[in-house]
């Protein structure tokens, strides 16, 4: 069997907490491609250059992508019908 | 000036020259993935050209192995700054393929088998600056650098060079692909160091 290309949505979590306060690798996520529901810990993850592109486990379309450059980042939510972020009252 | 000569620093002068700026030098091939690598079996891969007026030109693996080949040897540019000297491919020119297609079209979306886009002008395919390629250094093309076939635009970032094309779709209006709808630049000159979008 292949080695694995990908890291889980964890590998998010870093690079996402530069934009976000709160952690949305726990965020629950609708695929815009076949509608799966899930948390974003649990997209597939290429990348890190030229930039982070994390696919639906169910179907492997695009659902995020995130390119760093020197002065900014551009987070692409392409694939993501909304994002449901758990927020602490 | 500074105060380190070049001769201190031990590489050749044409090398320098030949790095655009920001990038470093490669002997290995590094692979960037952004999805997982298709398998595309030769009886079913076919590449395409179509038109805004409606024209579609199509080459079966047979087809297109019986065009004229050429054999480039060229540098890489990569986004992400390793540049490798004397790469050594074979293929088809754009030229021999888009000789029967007419068109008014000046821009191209190269699309791939598993469904990378990327954008670029027409006349950057065209007059020997671009290939569809199919052996690198002797073999056959792996699919990890986009076998069975590759686009080839060496003079811009190698993002645009699509690894498993299937096609190109010629467009009146420009239509920006993967990289370039997700933070890298539109034309991607590496000798202007057009990286990222503002570059």
């Amino acid at each position: 069997m292949d080695q694995l290309d990908y890291q889980d949505g964890n590998a998010l979590a870093g690079p996402l907490s530069e934009i976000f306060t709160l952690d949305v690798t726990t965020a629950h996520g609708t695929c815009a491609g076949c509608g799966r529901r899930g948390v974003l810990a649990e997209l597939r993850v290429y990348g890190p250059e030229p930039g982070l592109v994390a696919r639906c486990p169910g179907c492997e379309e695009v659902v995020l992508t995130l390119v760093r450059g020197p002065k900014d980042a551009w987070l692409d939510l392409r694939g993501s019908v909304s994002l449901r972020i758990p927020i602490a009252e | 000036m500074g105060i380190i000569s070049r001769a201190f620093q031990g590489r050749p002068r044409d090398h320098d020259e030949k790095l655009p700026p920001g990038q470093y030098l490669v002997h290995d091939f590094p692979v960037l993935s952004a999805g997982p690598t298709p398998r595309v079996p030769l009886d079913r891969w076919e590449f395409a050209i179509d038109t805004p007026e409606g024209e579609v030109h199509r080459w079966s693996w047979e087809e297109f192995q019986a065009l004229p080949q050429e054999t480039p040897t060229v540098d890489l540019h990569c986004v992400t700054k390793w540049s490798k000297f004397g790469t050594e491919w074979k293929g088809v020119s754009l030229d021999v393929l888009m000789e029967d297609v007419e068109s008014a079209a000046e821009y191209a979306l190269a699309y791939s088998y598993g469904g990378y886009t990327t954008n670029l002008p027409l006349e950057d395919l065209l007059d020997g600056k671009a290939w569809i390629v199919h052996e690198f250094d002797g073999e056959e093309l792996a699919p990890a650098h986009g076998g069975p076939a590759r686009l080839l635009v060496p003079h811009l970032y190698l993002w645009k060079s699509a690894k498993w094309v299937k096609g190109i779709r010629l467009l009146n209006d420009d239509w920006p692909g993967f990289w370039e709808t997700a933070g890298y630049h539109n034309y991607g000159d590496p000798w202007r160091e057009q990286r990222y979008q503002g570059d």
